[in-house]
């Protein structure tokens, strides 16, 4: 297995707060990796340090064996991580297909061009991508008006623009319904198996994490606490008790899951 | 109690109800269920007149409140529990529950300091901590305390369980059990029906704005091509 | 030493008034989200009708109680103006509400001019504190003692009251999110009517207590407005320990200036707030200030395409007519027009940083001013061409943006449109200050076009060329891929950055090059008149150009110069009346409560309602 990401001994303190303390795990090659745990655990952190958007007290991140701690978020994007954001980021004021079309004038180093014409750039590789997420027929809609599980979609196909190694997702099915849910996770299975990309995503809904996760990881209060396989985490009893309660409702959500 | 007459809202500029009717009767805690952009937070601001719908009627207390300020309606009882917490982050767990006292109101419990931290024990820890240096989890719990303070006769809690550990879920379903004990009127808008089902009598469905569906869940639970046309996808 | 201690005491003194405004504003920015340009007024007001009120309450008790009914009358004024004024308009886009405040600025002048007549007036000085007090043997005001002593419980009231009661917990509440505070049941109208009272009251006082120090004059407005500006910066939006502070550090820094290096008192001032900000990029006790908060409305701007060919048809069309009036037009009228097109160029220029790229500069006159100064400079000096000049004045102008921008684009929202205004002010006091230099007051004179341009007719079409050309470029600009990165900057800076986007250097070029094209405009100007004076860049300039762009529609594609065309026109027409400014400002409020979307917005609207034009999906 060739490895992608190496985190080691990662760090984030806010004054007396650790948010996050000694976190080190590594990332495989066409690996779906979960990353769970209580709200406040420090998902979000990690996720921020990973990317650039957030310095670490300590610790460092490798992509692909190199030392990418500390570089600035569009850094690390050219060396081929994506990302998706927890509350969507888009580009509201464009149109769908625009949107994607912004991520390859920037992936071929277009942006400080002034003569062509923008609308018609890279305009037919991006309808490609937007193929892969389905939205294809939604290209020249307002992304103003768009339903938020599309946001989400097309937040992907912005993520897929520069043939990344590594996608970083945080909690990429928040606010979607039970369904949708699972639809959008298949995909993202999908884009793995084919493409050979690395995910690392945050997830608060159970199905999703047990039902396509390769492995998980468990977070509370900025402390890496298990790791392993669904199986093994469901039967965690320290995870029980910080994270995942009596199982009450996702048990009961997994019955439904399957009923449905 | 509540009641909502062919409501049509609009959010900017997008017709997100049309021609909704929803009723909620007295010491009921009614789940209002629908995917994603189906209207439920809108219909919550609709009702607090967040959101003022264009035609349509909402009596509360069988007063007509359609177009009344938010304030108002607030004072009537009414409490309105956002569904991104929205906290005062730089005032303390105090200040954001003063911002949140109404004076007592009658046929209604009147909260105190005391009783709101003895049923949010972590509040009461951090009561002089700023609302930004809280966990998610106790923010969420903050949002509700804070409403409380207003001592309304009828809440409305806009996701609850949305984006919180399963954990934090199992305790606000506690929470919701025990305002019920304490004679309110629940509101919760979600998308979770095993949640839903834990907590709430009756069910409401909206699709597109409109509702689809009012009754028990044994009922729903018995028509499941109406669960699954419009709770999934 | 006693002199030393002497100058310090002065300056603390002065502080006072510069604190109470100053803190007056923070506090109206912070619930209401509104920078409230007519806050120079109210202080301005707050000296006039002390000033009245001093002539009629005789003594030492007359005194006080003249100060406090003057912040009272003051605080109703500012009730007054938001009742009428803001109240319609707090669910228009965010910056929209500037401009209605500017409007005002307008009225409260010419009110003034009417009420008070056009003579400066002496402030009468303060009974039983006209004497002096020896300190170490150096003479002190005993007013300026008494002032010394009076700001700090001024402060430490105001601090109870925001930190203590429950007012103050609800005002903090409603800075952070009012929709939310409005849902738990409190009248947020009555909050921000009460916080302005207050803000207003506030001005008020500053502007009646520095009375025995200064006087009441109509300039007093503009002249405070870059001053309370840069405390509120210095100290941090929305702190008061911080305008206090900033107050007392920027008052006593003017006294000795003052002694010491009497050329450069104004360039003083904003010197340090650079200095401050480059350490504390949000000031003394400042937090960075976030975009977007709840409570906020404002539509989003709509994709655009590059214009189809009957639009061209129909500029083109226009062009022609313009290209025409040679024949059939007066002298005055190729005048007229020039003035307007260069207008519009500086406009269109504004429009493409403010309405594409997100960034609200309220310094813009720097780089019109400054090109214009640049090539007047160049022809006073040096024998250069005119030709050359005229391309100088554009580069000059860029470099200026380039290191203005370099220092300005760090901070976001408020902060950033204080700091260009700030540096604006700087580039204006280093002209003004500058006499032998640049003229000063006066100006420069004789800065006449080549000989084969120098006829109205030649130079007409100089400025359609230009212009016109100018303000295409910008458009087109707008349609590259660099307007597109700059929209995604300006849309979501957070999803720009994490598709290798280097949002602040796109911001930065966009800056640099918004500030070439108003250069352009400024060269075009200077040659046109004949003479530069200083107003061209004062802070009224920058405005000018602010309110076209506002009232055209910030987000239209044409808003600035359709916006630049009408107002100029406008203006033209009004300034042969006496009271054009408060005709002017009557008019400004009225179209931004009558027509939120600008000219060009609130036109394709009623085009879309009539069904002229197609509506876009989704609005309805």
């Amino acid at each position: 297995m060739t490895e992608i990401l190496r985190v080691e001994h990662l760090c984030k303190h806010f004054g007396a707060i650790k948010a996050v303390n000694d976190v080190s795990f590594t990332l495989n090659k066409a690996e779906l990796l979960a990353m769970i745990g209580p709200n406040g655990a420090g998902k979000s952190t990690c996720f921020n340090m990973m990317m650039g958007q957030l310095k670490p007290t300590s610790g460092s991140v490798y992509l692909r064996g190199e030392n990418i701690t500390r570089m600035a978020p569009r850094v690390i994007w050219r060396k081929g991580v994506g990302r998706t954001f927890q509350i969507t980021a888009t580009y509201q004021s464009m149109t769908v297909v625009e949107n994607v079309q912004v991520a390859l004038m920037s992936h071929n180093h277009k942006i400080f061009s002034i003569r062509p014409y923008a609308h018609k750039l890279y305009r037919d590789q991006a309808l490609g991508f937007l193929e892969t997420v389905g939205m294809q027929d939604q290209a020249d809609r307002h992304a103003a008006v768009l339903a938020y599980g599309d946001l989400k979609r097309l937040e992907l196909a912005i993520a897929l623009c520069h043939e990344p190694d590594l996608l970083l997702m945080d909690e990429p099915t928040a606010g979607m319904a039970p369904k949708e849910r699972i639809a959008l996770m298949q995909l993202t299975a999908d884009i793995v198996k084919d493409r050979g990309i690395s995910v690392l995503f945050t997830e608060h809904d159970m199905d999703v994490v047990f039902g396509h996760a390769h492995r998980i990881m468990v977070l509370n209060r900025g402390e890496l606490i298990a790791e392993g396989t669904a199986s093994e985490i469901r039967n965690n009893a320290y995870v029980q008790q910080v994270y995942l309660g009596g199982g009450q409702l996702y048990k009961k959500s997994e019955e439904g899951h399957v009923n449905a | 109690m509540l009641e909502l007459t062919s409501i049509n809202s609009f959010y900017g500029k997008a017709h997100v109800l049309s021609n909704l009717d929803l009723s909620v009767e007295r010491s009921e805690i009614v789940s209002l269920l629908g995917r994603n952009g189906a209207g439920k937070s809108t219909t919550m601001k609709s009702i607090m007149q967040i959101v003022v719908p264009k035609t349509g009627k909402v009596t509360f207390l069988g007063k007509d409140i359609t177009g009344m300020s938010s304030h108002r309606v607030a004072k009537m009882g009414l409490g309105y529990v956002p569904e991104d917490r929205r906290i005062f982050t730089d005032l303390t767990v105090l200040e954001n529950l003063e911002v949140g006292r109404q004076p007592s109101r009658e046929g209604t419990v009147t909260w105190t300091f005391d009783m709101l931290f003895d049923m949010f024990p972590n509040l009461a820890e951090r009561r002089q901590n700023r609302g930004k240096e809280l966990s998610g989890g106790e923010q969420q719990m903050l949002t509700i305390a804070r409403t409380l303070m207003g001592n309304p006769s009828l809440i409305l809690l806009d996701e609850p369980s949305e984006g919180i550990s399963p954990l934090l879920v199992e305790t606000m379903a506690k929470v919701i059990l025990q305002l019920k004990s304490e004679g309110l009127t629940v509101l919760i808008s979600e998308q979770n029906l095993h949640f839903a089902q834990l907590v709430a009598d009756k069910a409401i469905i909206i699709e597109s704005g409109t509702g689809k569906y009012t009754g028990s869940f044994d009922d729903l639970n018995a028509k499941p091509e109406i669960r699954d046309a419009y709770l999934t996808v | 030493m006693g002199l030393f201690i002497a100058q310090l005491l002065t300056g603390l003194a002065n502080a006072g008034a510069l604190f109470m405004v100053a803190s007056g504003l923070s506090l109206i920015f912070g619930v209401t989200r509104i920078v409230n340009f007519a806050h120079g007024s109210f202080y301005m007001l707050g000296a006039f009708i002390g000033y009245s009120l001093l002539q009629v309450l005789p003594g030492m008790v007359g005194f006080w109680v003249a100060m406090l009914l003057a912040a009272i009358a003051v605080g109703v004024i500012g009730v007054i103006v938001e009742l009428l004024v803001l109240r319609p308009i707090y669910r228009a886009p965010e910056l929209f509400q500037l401009v209605a405040t500017f409007g005002v600025i307008l009225v409260i002048q010419d009110l003034a001019l009417m009420i008070w007549g056009a003579e400066d007036m002496l402030g009468p000085r303060a009974p039983g504190l006209k004497g002096i007090v020896r300190i170490m043997g150096e003479p002190v005001p005993t007013y300026d003692i008494a002032l010394i002593v009076i700001t700090p419980f001024v402060a430490l009231a105001l601090w109870y009251l925001i930190t203590k009661t429950r007012v103050g917990i609800l005002v903090r509440a409603a800075t952070q999110d009012r929709e939310m505070v409005s849902a738990l049941g409190v009248n947020q109208s009555w909050l921000f009517t009460g916080v302005f009272f207050l803000g207003a009251a506030l001005a008020g006082l500053g502007g009646a207590i520095q009375l025995p120090k200064g006087g009441a004059d109509l300039l007093m407005d503009f002249n405070i407005l870059a001053s309370i500006f840069v405390v509120v910066v210095i100290g941090g939006m929305g702190s008061l320990p911080g305008a206090y502070l900033a107050a007392v550090l920027i008052s006593v820094l003017n006294v000795f200036g003052v002694t010491y290096i009497p050329q450069s008192t104004l360039v003083l001032m904003f010197v340090v707030m650079a200095v401050v900000l480059m350490i504390k990029p949000y000031g003394l006790f400042g937090r960075e200030e976030v975009a977007g908060e709840h409570g906020q409305v404002g539509e989003v701007e709509r994709p655009f395409k590059p214009a189809g060919l009957n639009a061209r048809l129909i500029v083109a069309a226009f062009l022609l007519v313009l290209a025409l009036v040679p024949l059939y037009g007066s002298a005055f009228s190729m005048v007229l027009i020039t003035d307007i097109v260069i207008f519009c160029l500086f406009a269109a220029s504004l429009h493409f940083l403010l309405g594409i790229g997100g960034l609200v500069s309220f310094g813009h006159a720097a780089f019109f001013g400054g090109g214009a100064y640049v090539a007047a400079l160049i022809v006073t000096y040096s024998d250069t061409p005119m030709e050359f000049a005229l391309m100088l004045a554009p580069i000059g102008a860029a470099m200026a943006a380039v290191i203005i921008g370099w220092l300005c684009i760090r901070l976001t929202g408020v902060y950033f449109a204080m700091l260009t205004m700030a540096f604006a002010q700087l580039l204006w006091s280093l002209v003004y200050q500058w006499g032998e230099f640049t003229g000063g007051d006066d100006g420069l004179l004789n800065i006449w076009p080549s000989d084969w341009l120098n006829d109205t007719t030649v130079y007409y079409f100089l400025t359609l060329i230009i212009g016109v050309g100018g303000i295409l470029l910008l458009r087109h600009a707008a349609h590259s891929p660099f307007g597109y990165g700059l929209r995604a900057a300006r849309d979501s800076a957070r999803q720009a950055e994490a598709m290798g986007i280097h949002t602040k250097r796109v911001q930065w070029v966009a800056f640099t090059f918004a500030g070439a094209m108003a250069g352009v405009a400024g060269g075009l100007f200077v040659f046109s008149k004949g003479s530069i004076f200083p107003s061209e860049l004062e802070i009224a300039r920058s405005f000018d150009a602010l309110i076209v762009v506002f009232l055209g529609g910030v987000k239209t594609l044409s808003g600035g110069v359709v916006g630049g065309a009408v107002l100029e026109t406008i203006k033209d027409f009004l300034t042969r009346f006496e009271y054009w400014r408060m005709t002017l400002g009557l008019l400004i409020i009225g179209v931004v409560i009558l027509a939120p979307d600008g000219i060009v917005g609130s036109l394709r609207k009623a085009s879309e309602r009539l069904g002229i034009t197609k509506r876009p999906e989704g609005e309805v």
